[in-house]
């Protein structure tokens, strides 16, 4: 395909051969990262923040990046199955007299639910923010936690 | 006042030069402001989960480089539900075009926000020039 390609169009130089290289590289990278079981990408709700879940036996563990709150501008509250994370990013004004070179960070409002595949402990939820990382302690309610059942 | 806006979910972009490293990993662009005041350069840029000791300014003749690595605790037992951002490190490198006094650099790191001062050399400084007639 990268021959035919140089071959219709001259003027295509290498650069562009090894553009497609790498990016075959990396939809390779992707595909194998579904087979062993790391589905990074295809599953994101397109809401922010984006989140990572984890659990064990006991509890969830949702983890979101939030750059630049105080973790008095989170809010957190759940209900059932569902747990909403809300807030506001404020980026402070820097004062008139300044010129921008770039702008990429963003502030805005933020309002998330995550329903969680099982009933959840409201009353024990824990929340820590450290360097711009919310993680949040989910306890699973007792009749959502994995029993043992012994064989007479 | 101006209405407030919904923040919008973006993916991580990868870096586009990413560093030699020395332990495999993803590696990002982290999204930066930079902005100029009469006396300074301040560029602030968003590296949630970097501490501050994982972080590293690098001012080299007119080239700026700044490099965040996170290190993530793993949860033992614990087992992957919902992956939606990747965890990795940080790169970017600017191209200064003025001249910096690199004596005076602050740099400060809170709630994964770096702020970096960089404070203009005396002679990029804008200075009003008069005209004398003769």
């Amino acid at each position: 395909m990268i021959l035919k390609r140089m071959l219709d169009f001259p003027n295509y130089g290498w650069r562009s051969a090894f553009d497609d290289l790498e990016r075959m590289r990396r939809d390779m990278d992707r595909l194998f990262g579904q087979v062993v079981g790391r589905a990074y990408w295809p599953t994101h709700a397109g809401v922010f923040p984006l989140v990572n879940i984890s659990e064990d036996k006991e509890n969830f563990f949702i983890s979101a990046e939030l750059p630049g709150l105080e973790s008095r501008e989170i809010q957190i509250s759940a209900t059932g199955k569902n747990l909403t994370i809300s807030g506001e990013r404020r980026i402070a004004s820097e004062g008139e007299n300044v010129k921008y070179h770039r702008r990429e960070r963003e502030g805005g409002q933020f309002n998330r639910v995550i329903a969680l595949p099982n009933d959840i402990e409201v009353d024990k939820i824990q929340a820590s923010y450290s360097n711009g990382i919310l993680s949040i302690t989910v306890p699973k309610a007792e009749a959502a936690k994995p029993k043992q059942i012994s064989i007479k | 006042m101006a209405e407030i806006k919904e923040l919008q979910a973006k993916e991580k972009v990868a870096a586009t030069v990413p560093p030699e490293q020395t332990k495999p990993g993803p590696v990002f662009n982290p999204n930066v402001d930079i902005l100029e005041t009469e006396k300074d350069i301040i560029m602030l840029a968003d590296i949630p989960g970097v501490k501050p000791e994982d972080l590293v300014i690098d001012l080299r003749d007119d080239t700026l480089t700044l490099t965040g690595e996170v290190k993530q605790a793993s949860r033992q037992n614990a087992e992957d539900i919902l992956m939606e951002y990747q965890v990795g490190s940080y790169h970017r490198q600017f191209t200064l075009a003025e001249m910096i006094d690199q004596n005076n650099i602050d740099a400060s790191l809170n709630n994964g926000v770096l702020r970096l001062t960089l404070p203009k050399a005396e002679k990029a400084k804008p200075r009003q020039i008069t005209v004398r007639a003769g």
